[in-house]
């Protein structure tokens, strides 16, 4: 057997999984067989009175081969042949429950998704106290359910309602939690977790899991007959609508698989749970959320995009230009990541302020248990408040977050430059202007790139690192190692203006507001928004950038344009807004929304007057499309005028840069999970009824004629990258 | 085709759906054996000419299940040749019950026969029959399946009805049902409900809060702020209805119907039986219809059943004298006033459910019988009532004095 040791103890089988190429033990269809074999030889050897199932690596099983599963979608067998193969696994952890010798499970780590289901199906769980362990069945988070039996013995032991908080959430829990919820039988330490599991097989050694008992009940009561559930039942269903928006279809099946399985004898729950389970692979919500969310941001965070040959760098000491807002959070984010931060802006005050900002997260943190005085107090020791360009000395990395003008920022440059050593990189966190525009003011424009962070800071897990047209490798490395050491995820793009992010998402609002001038009902505009999973509607977001900042972006865009500028279809009403009706933003207390004081805001009621509502208002899938679509068209344009360079970074941008829902895998994935000719065909009939922000580029045309996806071609490094 | 006519109908009182109701000691089939043994014994009826009973049940489980209809002919002493048929069609059961009759009536399938209804909600509650329509997860989410409440929540929210146009919908609601029980308008037709020695248990609606005013009611916590915004259902509602921007969550205790027991019956028969009986005919069952409508609303089926039998009867709302919709919840009634354009003058003159209370599988039947009482008060002519109801339907039914 490649993945598992077996050595027989005092009469006891103790397998012990070690699957060699990976740094986590994953269900390999190497392990599955293995697991088999291991069993055949538990139950032919009558010297054996059991055996116990535990792992060489620091944690147990992490779970399925999420790269294998990730192909299910796209290599067209039948939802009978996907089905015959859920059932595999599955059926195997049956026959180890009811092989008449008992199993006893020594989690000596963390054990996730099937990693769990194995333990589930054993007779008897102890858990080792190891700080790193966690367990839980997190399916749900790449679209799939708990298919190897999870769905039907986690609620037979534990009841319905915890078993489906747990498994609708991918909930992670530690094992001293776990034997509170009552799925683990005990916790003991870490190095007696072997031994306690070897002596229940010894010593108490029941071979009958208590749902195959004559006259098990399932705790709490199952079915409608049973007043405790309906209400869990109910709420539940109704929670699963508003999360999903019926969006994914992982949360409702897996409440599905317990409602209608927990009635049944568990041979045909796990049917059922295998039914589903199939139906699952047969959507592309699965496919989108594992290539994208799991694949591709793991190849990212691993830094995928680093060029070769750049040694491995670290920043030690960071400085920082401007203690607004995003140079607070940045301060914020690499003083945690250990840091010493030098945060300056133009008097010390201002400074001091943009200190405050950690000071404010940071007792916030302390106030929720998650941290001490004393671990917020060396945080703090880390931000040095200045005015004096001076302190930059020594810096290895500049990261400027100044007010958005050129002068402004050509200003700092020259200051910075003549301060910090040679080899440190300057980078902006600018979200338009363009970067070789700014890097012609610096001394060593190759060592000149852009970081963009996103706000809130300490939120938004992406970072758009942007590469002008001197920008060297070395400063593309040195800037992704410290992205990597604040922990956030890269994408790398390619200087323009808006670069990818702030431009597509431009398109997003830009749709919102050309809707409301068509006198489409606002409230419509965004509960669609919401509802096709955005995470702000497109009038509540510009009026929380402000429109008068919009309206800024728009002059400046055609000031540097001139005679090639052309202004949005959505520009009139933003216009309107801010030059005839002062109506700027949340900021100014009125815009698309009303403020008021103290309570919720709500839609304008004078918009009526201005824009009145359309005879035939467009159906809620209309909208939807407008407004899905036209960021997903602009982000073909990118990657075909090279502003983003693998589909992999429109994807991981787009929801991890501006919310594009996630079900869909990103602005690229979601075109081909519409079909690329399906969307061609919708592009081109908006085209020609709302304007040419829906021309389908040629490029999207032939590839839709050759059936040819986004990833079809790429190199597979994000593959190799993950695994 | 044969007429259907109304020869008589009688009415418990509603007592308070709690168990300081004056009815929670009586059983669903005691209760609903009043009802069967006054329906004879006022009109001498010679039982053995009954066809069927059928009557409106919405809970039939427990103490109300195994067709209580049935079981309550055998226990009211009634010749045990009368078959018995409980019907559900949620609320409007005990309308859709008398329409039952009078389609077999009509058909020329049966002579005599008694629609009605029962619920005892203080003992068998509502929802205790459960059902996969909001309990089985695939159907709830499938079907965008809300509770009533939050329907009635989304009419005000869509259709402008604020809390103010709500209350004072109430207060109306309350003045005109004391007016009535104080005036006697119900006395001929509301049973005394006695017990096993004969003595009185309930003669009157007790549900009634008779002088409450708006500010009253503007004290009142909206009752479905909770299921709407902690439980979901609001982001339910809108997934339907996203043209509004949020439910404004209007609905109270006060403006919405009394949770209550209580049992009707109505006795219809054709021309020749009523004759043979000696029965006077009171009103002739012109038409009824029931439609489905959009259930995660659920409560607009009112307009469009209403629109169906007045088609069916070649009538318009020109032709109809008084209108009686049940008062399930404010916003259904102003929402239908709307649509039809009604004035309150003409709908629900004597109050409604909002005081007196709606004991589910009887309410029909007892506003029908309402609604007959006035036209024969005001010396009218014709009245159209109806009823929203679960999962997104409406009855309607059209009678015209003889």
């Amino acid at each position: 057997m490649k993945t598992i040791d077996y050595q027989v103890e005092d009469g006891v089988a103790i397998l012990t999984i070690d699957v060699k190429e990976r740094t986590m033990n994953v269900l390999t269809p190497d392990l599955i067989k293995d697991l088999r074999s291991a069993l055949e030889q538990v139950k032919g050897d009558d010297a054996v009175k059991g055996a116990v199932i535990t792992s060489a690596k620091d944690s147990f099983v992490a779970g399925a081969d999420l790269m294998q599963m990730v192909k299910a979608y796209d290599d067209g067998r039948s939802a009978a042949d996907k089905y015959k193969d859920s059932r595999s696994f599955q059926s195997l952890l049956r026959d180890i429950e009811t092989s008449g010798k008992p199993f006893a499970a020594a989690i000596n780590g963390t054990a996730l998704g099937g990693g769990l289901e194995i333990c589930l199906a054993c007779h008897y769980r102890v858990a080792a106290d190891n700080p790193k362990s966690v367990l839980g069945l997190p399916e749900v988070q790449v679209g799939l359910l708990p298919g190897g039996g999870g769905t039907q013995r986690l609620p037979r032991l534990i009841g319905q309602q915890a078993a489906l908080q747990l498994m609708t959430q991918g909930t992670h829990v530690k094992p001293a939690k776990a034997l509170e919820h009552g799925f683990v039988h005990a916790v003991v330490a870490a190095d007696q977790c072997v031994a306690a599991a070897k002596q229940w097989v010894l010593e108490v050694g029941d071979p009958e899991q208590p749902w195959d008992k004559k006259g098990f009940k399932i705790p709490g009561g199952a079915g409608l007959m049973h007043p405790g559930s309906i209400q869990t039942l109910m709420v539940g269903s109704a929670l699963i609508a508003r999360e999903t928006n019926h969006n994914y279809p992982a949360p409702i099946a897996i409440m599905s698989c317990v409602y209608e399985g927990t009635v049944l004898p568990i041979d045909q729950g796990l049917d059922i749970e295998s039914k589903y389970f199939t139906s699952l692979l047969m959507d592309p919500v699965s496919r989108n959320m594992t290539r994208t969310l799991f694949i591709n941001k793991g190849a990212a965070d691993k830094l995928v995009r680093r060029p070769q040959g750049v040694e491995k760098s670290r920043v030690s000491k960071l400085g920082i230009l401007g203690a607004g807002m995003m140079g607070a959070g940045i301060a914020y984010v690499s003083a945690l990541a250990k840091m010493e931060v030098v945060l300056l802006d133009r008097d010390r005050d201002s400074a001091e302020k943009g200190k405050d900002y950690s000071r404010k997260l940071l007792q916030k943190r302390i106030d929720r248990g998650r941290t001490t005085a004393d671990k917020a107090e060396a945080i703090l020791e880390r931000i040095k408040t200045t005015e004096d360009y001076a302190d930059l000395e020594g810096c290895d990395l500049i990261i400027e977050a100044v007010f958005e003008d050129l002068g402004i920022k050509a200003d700092v440059t020259a200051k910075t430059e003549a301060v910090i050593p040679e080899t440190a990189i300057y980078a902006s966190n600018t979200s338009t202007l363009p970067i070789t525009g700014l890097a012609k003011a610096s001394k060593r424009p190759e060592q000149f790139i852009g970081i963009h962070f996103f706000s809130p800071v300490d939120k938004m897990p992406l970072v758009e690192v942007i590469l002008g047209k001197e920008t060297g490798d070395r400063a593309t490395a040195v800037a992704l190692d410290y992205i990597q050491q604040i922990r956030k995820t890269p994408i790398v793009v390619n200087d323009s203006r808006g670069f990818y992010t702030s431009r597509v998402f431009g398109t997003y609002t830009n749709e919102g507001m050309t809707l409301v001038g068509e006198g489409v009902n606002p409230a419509l505009i965004e509960n669609v928004a919401k509802q096709a999973g955005m995470a702000v509607g497109p009038l509540a977001v510009m009026d929380e950038v402000t429109l008068e900042l919009g309206y800024h972006v728009a002059q400046a865009t055609e000031k540097a344009l001139g005679d090639d500028y052309a202004p949005n279809s959505g520009f009139p009403v933003m216009l309107k807004f801010v030059e005839e009706l002062d109506r700027r933003g949340k900021r100014f207390g009125k815009g698309f929304y009303d403020y008021p004081e103290g309570g919720t805001k709500h839609l304008w009621q004078g918009l009526a007057d201005v824009y009145p509502p359309a005879e035939v208002q467009p159906t809620a899938e209309e909208v939807k499309k407008r407004l899905l679509y036209v960021q997903a068209l602009d982000t073909v344009r990118c990657l075909d005028e090279g502003v983003i360079t693998h589909p992999a970074d429109g994807d991981i941008g787009s929801i991890l840069g501006w919310g594009f829902p996630p079900y869909t895998g990103g602005t690229l994935s979601l075109i081909e999970t519409v079909g690329l000719q399906t969307f061609v065909d919708e592009c081109d009939r908006m085209a020609e009824a709302y304007g040419e922000r829906f021309t389908v580029p040629d490029s999207l045309r032939e590839r839709a004629k050759a059936g040819r996806g986004f990833y079809d071609e790429t190199d597979g490094a994000e593959a190799r990258s993950a695994a | 085709m044969a007429e259907a006519f109304i020869y008589d109908h009688v009415r418990t009182p509603r007592g308070r759906g709690k168990p300081n109701g004056g009815l929670h000691a009586v059983t669903p089939i005691e209760l609903t054996t009043q009802v069967l043994e006054s329906l004879r014994d006022r009109n001498d009826l010679d039982t053995s000419y009954l066809d069927d009973v059928v009557l409106g049940c919405v809970s039939p489980v427990g103490e109300q299940g195994a067709n209580i209809a049935r079981v309550a002919v055998l226990t009211a002493g009634y010749e045990q040749n009368v078959p018995g048929k409980q019907l559900n069609r949620f609320c409007a059961s005990g309308l859709e019950a008398v329409n039952t009759v009078a389609a077999q009536v009509m058909a020329g399938q049966s002579d005599l026969g008694i629609g009605g209804g029962v619920e005892c909600m203080s003992r068998v509650p509502m929802g205790s029959d459960s059902g996969a329509m909001a309990a089985d997860p695939r159907v709830a989410y499938d079907t965008y399946f809300a509770p009533q409440g939050i329907g009635a929540d989304l009419i005000a929210s869509k259709y402008g009805f604020s809390r103010d146009d709500v209350d004072g919908y109430a207060v109306e609601s309350q003045n005109r049902a004391a007016h009535a029980w104080e005036s006697g308008y119900f006395n001929d037709s509301v049973i005394s409900v006695k017990d096993m020695l004969g003595m009185t248990v309930l003669d009157r609606d007790e549900h009634l809060r008779p002088g409450t005013t708006k500010e009253d009611l503007a004290n009142l916590n909206p009752a479905f702020l909770i299921p709407g915004q902690q439980a979901g259902f609001d982001a339910v509602a809108l997934q339907r209805y996203p043209e509004v921007e949020r439910i404004d969550h209007v609905h109270t205790g006060g403006n919405s119907s009394g949770i209550v027991d209580g049992a009707a019956g109505v006795l219809i028969g054709n021309k020749e039986i009523g004759d043979a009986l000696g029965l006077k005919p009171r009103a002739r069952i012109k038409g009824f219809a029931s439609i489905g409508s959009e259930p995660t609303i659920m409560l607009t089926g009112p307009a469009p059943s209403a629109e169906k039998v007045l088609k069916r009867c070649g009538m318009t709302t020109k032709d109809i004298d008084l209108f009686e919709l049940n008062e399930a919840f404010a916003s259904v009634v102003l929402r239908f006033m709307q649509a039809l354009d009604l004035d309150h003058d003409q709908i629900n003159v004597n109050g409604g459910a909002i005081a007196m209370g709606h004991p589910l599988g009887a309410t029909g039947a007892m506003i029908l019988g309402t609604v007959l009482d006035e036209l024969e008060r005001r010396d009218d002519s014709t009245a159209l009532v109806n009823l929203c109801v679960g999962a997104g339907m409406g009855t309607a039914t059209i009678i015209e004095r003889v």
